[in-house]
């Protein structure tokens, strides 16, 4: 189970500060393209998938009062972290799900071996049930 | 000079170095780490349209740290013109983007 952790607190490693740089963009990080050319925007709705909804609860749980496991600020430098070629390829809640696994394994509140150990346990049961499992791997 | 008001817990209480109507210019530098300034208004000038308060830096919550002192957030508002090299909207269009003190020095 997931306890009550309070972010700050000092026998947490602290997190390297670093700067992913977009490729020929002066200075600018990866993530911050504003006024760079990306072609028109998609306006139309789409239904989010469940485990798009998942993914926003967990955060709002993670990040509200009662466990503070980590801050919004954070998780928006977890999604800064990743390199542009990442960055480009995955979709908005694909970077959310991978900020909040690296997170709470950052945190402490449990650990990768777990998760890996999870996830493996939960591919093997849709392949027993004979249900596509994806083989790709969201890279850490 | 002016008071800006907390408006999150124990962020205190700060005197803001600049005032509505003031003229500034967002820092051209680069930034190690999470920051909140967009590249694209980096260097660029505006006029100081409201003081939002204090808030924890969120370039040092990002890295578990506890972001005080608090630091005085502002509305900035740009020219769109002067924003984008070839912005052909009206001549009017404004910008506007909240934008930390230290981010800030006078124009």
């Amino acid at each position: 189970m997931i306890g009550t952790f309070l972010h700050g607190s000092q026998h947490m490693p602290q997190p390297k500060r670093k700067t992913m740089l977009r490729k020929g963009a002066g200075g600018r990080a990866a993530h911050d393209v504003g006024g760079l050319e990306f072609g028109s925007i998609d306006r139309e709705e789409h239904d989010p998938a469940l485990w798009e909804k998942r993914t926003d609860a967990m955060l709002r749980l993670l990040v509200g009062p009662s466990k503070r496991a980590f801050t919004v600020d954070g998780m928006r430098r977890v999604i800064e972290d990743y390199g542009q070629q990442q960055y480009d390829r995955t979709a908005y809640y694909e970077k959310w799900i991978r900020a909040v696994r690296n997170l709470i394994v950052e945190q402490g509140v449990v650990s990768r071996e777990e998760i890996e150990a999870r996830m493996a346990e939960v591919r093997e049961k849709f392949e027993k049930a004979g249900r596509k499992a994806s083989k790709e791997k969201i890279p850490w | 000079m002016v008071k800006a008001r907390s408006r999150w817990p124990d962020g205190g209480e700060a005197a803001g170095r600049f005032a509505p109507g003031d003229r500034v210019r967002v820092a051209a530098r680069e930034a190690l780490g999470h920051c909140r300034t967009p590249w694209y208004l980096r260097g660029k000038t505006g006029v100081i349209a409201s003081i939002h308060g204090t808030f924890r830096d969120p370039e040092r919550l990002a890295y578990h740290q506890p972001g005080l002192p608090a630091q005085v957030l502002y509305k900035v508002r740009f020219r769109q013109r002067e924003v984008w090299d070839r912005y052909d909207g009206p001549a009017g269009d404004q910008l506007e983007a909240d934008i930390f003190e230290y981010w800030l020095e006078p124009a």
